[in-house]
């Protein structure tokens, strides 16, 4: 049995140390190229949202280098990621491609479900397949860790791109480590390096938090690199959904002691229910960002996503109460480089003169006071 | 407001083409003078479209349209949040949100009532708590919401048996039944011959039943001699059954009617073929229409695909029909 899975942002990392800690064969889908994407998008239902047709191009190329079993998630609505696995084996079928597959989720009938699809992958003694979830979760928060460090430095750095290249090579570091220790130095030693890169001294920066569908917000093949492109506009990215807090938040259910989403506080009034997705999430993760004072946020989302477009359509009234202005960008497909690119420099265009008027404005109040001041003092000076 | 006098405004679209008569029975009853929205016409449309956002799916542009019209003529809007009108299903997410959609949509806005509506879990307890938020939004207490919902519920069954009951060439309904109005319509007296092409009509029944939305594709089919099979047509058990097929439990309860009418309707003979009518940017019927498709495919059932969307020209759509009713009666003749 050769196992392969999705393809999400950094997560293969992940999910290979957890399958080959539980003894399997791992295939790793090659990294997503605009060939996944084309592949996935010649077979998958034209209307799907984009997650499915990368996902479906992942299983075409895993296939290629021998992959016979696809381990994915499910669920069980209301969005539609949780039929994704049903349609996907629906397609493979007919195109001829064989597959088994195991999906994980929310049982409907008896946990002993789940356990069945565990037994069946687990290929070795229990306290080995546990050391290795637990390497992938140290993993996970180590890759977490890192990119913060990236997305801070982004659009500091003097030659843009050397932070990522520090955490590319980490990365393949880390896929290497086999224990706690060496998970550690990696990422000790990543840091050192990152606080060596040279900066300038350019003036004050944006900040703008990225909210929005998971998969859109970690896949950069989707997203065509936005964080980067954002750091080299001068933009600082916050965002608030991470791997291990997502793995943290859906698979130990909120067990770890992370900070989690707790969109049920922040996203009433404006969105008083769950919607499925991250649509509740995009929205109170807004109001949290504009409480911490960022300059704008940007939403990301899948074309016909559901979920996303609740929160879109509720963002003007966040945008109205909040004072802070949201981009929502729809990906698919069609979605190319240079159109992204000039929408994403007239929204920081825009947050940058903002900025500078909200600023011009507290120094104009200021000066406005001195002047009075001196004013002030020179009438008392008469009388 | 302790008086009765409640104009309570009720958007004609998405899900009151499912439960209008429990609704309106129901407030009634309460005392409250209901207002329906017209049926949907270019105003409404363009109205919907203007105020919600481009992504959205045609169904709810239009539902805003509707509450738009609404608002400077009611005290109130009821717009239920349905989560779930069954055990273990959803509705679309979109109608999760739909209140909140609507006031940050709606300038200025009105009061509305937002009733969450969610029997995933515990359907008994959920729906007497739908109940008695309803009528606790008009401030109405004890044993008349008892009577008002034993009201509703009965005009609801009625209604339902009727539905169903009704082969689509007979349909003459009373006035006084507001959700089946558009049933008339679909009455072609004279056209159904003996021979008429079976042919299986589904989608959500806020497109199939609004006529303007829908475009009125039963009613055309029936002009052009076939005979049009709804999902409201078979009883829930065929439904379900047919349902049964696929691997896992289809959790949208609107996806599951579809597929399951497309299911049972593809295994009969008699029936010649089946058209699916959908609304662009509909999440759960791009992968529900998808399945269906396939599965109609696999058994060599002809299967029409229509979407709609606010720039559907009714010419193309109209030789779309034409073409694949042709197509049918050829392949029978042959
Ligand atoms: S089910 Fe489809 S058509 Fe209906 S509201 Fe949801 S997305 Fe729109």
């Amino acid at each position: 049995m050769k196992v392969t899975f999705p393809h999400m942002g950094h997560l293969w990392l992940i999910l290979k140390t957890a399958l080959e800690g539980i003894g399997l064969e791992v295939v790793v889908p090659p990294p997503c190229t605009r060939r996944t994407l084309e592949l996935g998008v010649r077979h998958a239902p034209e209307s799907a949202c984009l997650p499915l047709k990368v996902n479906l191009g992942n299983f075409l190329e895993a296939k290629e280098l021998g992959a016979d079993t696809i381990v994915m998630a499910g669920g069980v609505g209301p969005c539609r990621i949780g039929y994704y696995a049903q349609v996907q084996r629906e397609i493979l079928r007919d195109i001829g491609c064989e597959y088994k597959m195991v999906v994980f989720e929310p049982p409907d009938v008896h946990f002993s479900e789940v356990w069945d699809k565990v037994k069946y992958l687990n290929r070795r003694p229990w306290q080995e397949g546990v050391r290795g979830v637990i390497l992938a979760w140290q993993k996970a928060c180590a890759v977490d860790s890192l990119e913060q460090e990236v997305q801070h430095l982004r659009p500091r750095e003097a030659k843009p791109g050397q932070a990522d290249a520090v955490f590319q090579q980490a990365l393949g570091e880390l896929d290497a480590a086999g224990s706690r220790g060496e998970i550690k130095k990696i990422v000790k030693k990543a840091k050192s390096e990152m606080a060596k890169i040279p900066r300038h001294g350019g003036g004050p920066l944006l900040r703008v938090g990225i909210v929005g569908e998971i998969y859109t917000l970690l896949e950069p093949l989707v997203n065509l690199n936005i964080e980067r492109r954002l750091g080299a506009l001068g933009v600082e990215v916050v965002r608030g959904l991470f791997l291990s807090r997502w793995i943290n938040d859906n698979l130990f259910k909120g067990l770890l002691p992370l900070p989690g989403h707790h969109p049920e506080k922040t996203a009433p009034p404006f969105l008083n229910h769950f919607v499925g997705g991250h649509g509740w999430e995009s929205v109170g993760d807004t109001v949290t960002f504009a409480r911490h004072g960022c300059d704008g946020v940007i939403q990301l989302a899948p074309l016909t996503c559901m979920p996303e477009i609740v929160a879109h359509s509720v963002m003007p009234a966040v945008q109205e109460a909040r004072g802070i202005p949201v981009m929502t960008i729809y990906l698919d497909e069609q979605t190319g480089e240079a159109g992204l690119q000039t929408r994403l420099e007239a929204f920081v265009d825009m947050l940058r003169w903002q900025k500078g008027r909200k600023a011009a404005e507290r120094r104009g109040t200021y000066l406005q006071q001195k002047l009075f001041q001196g004013a002030e003092n020179k009438c008392q000076k008469f009388t | 407001m302790k008086n009765n006098k409640w104009r309570l405004g009720v958007p004609r679209a998405l899900f009151y083409y499912y439960y209008g008569p429990w609704w309106e029975t129901f407030f009634q009853a309460l005392g409250a003078e209901v207002v329906v929205s017209p049926p949907t016409c270019k105003e409404i449309m363009d109205l919907g479209v203007s105020l919600a956002v481009a992504e959205a799916c045609l169904p709810v542009k239009v539902y805003y349209g509707h509450a738009a019209w609404l608002v400077p003529r009611v005290d109130a809007l009821f717009v239920p949040r349905l989560v779930s009108v069954e055990k273990k299903s959803f509705i679309c997410p979109k109608l999760m949100g739909l209140p909140d959609m609507l006031r940050a949509a709606l300038k200025p806005c009105p009061l509305i009532i937002d009733t969450t509506v969610n029997l995933a879990r515990r359907p008994e307890e959920g729906l007497a708590a739908a109940v008695q938020g309803m009528a606790g939004a008009l401030g109405i207490k004890g044993s008349r919401v008892d009577l008002a919902r034993a009201a509703a519920e009965d005009r609801y069954h009625a209604w339902l048996a009727k539905q169903q009951g009704e082969s689509m060439a007979t349909a003459g309904c009373s006035e006084e039944e507001p959700a089946s109005r558009v049933y008339r319509s679909f009455s072609s007296p004279g056209q159904e011959s003996r021979d008429a092409l079976q042919v299986g009509v589904i989608g959500h029944g806020y497109l199939i039943f609004d006529q303007f939305l829908g475009m009125d594709i039963p009613g055309k089919v029936q002009r052009l001699g076939g005979k049009v099979i709804l999902t409201e047509n078979l009883t829930p058990l065929q439904v379900e059954t047919a349902c049964r097929q696929l691997p896992k439990l289809l959790y949208w309860t609107l996806g599951r009617k579809i597929m399951g009418a497309a299911l049972h309707l593809m295994e009969q003979e008699n029936v010649a073929g089946l058209i699916h009518l959908t609304a662009f940017g509909c999440g759960p019927d791009s992968l529900v229409g998808d399945l269906a498709e396939r599965y109609a495919r696999r058994r060599g059932k002809p299967f029409l695909l229509l979407t709609l969307d606010e720039h559907t020209g009714e010419a193309g759509l109209d030789t779309r029909l034409e073409a694949f009713m042709d197509m049918l009666y050829r392949r029978r003749s042959a």
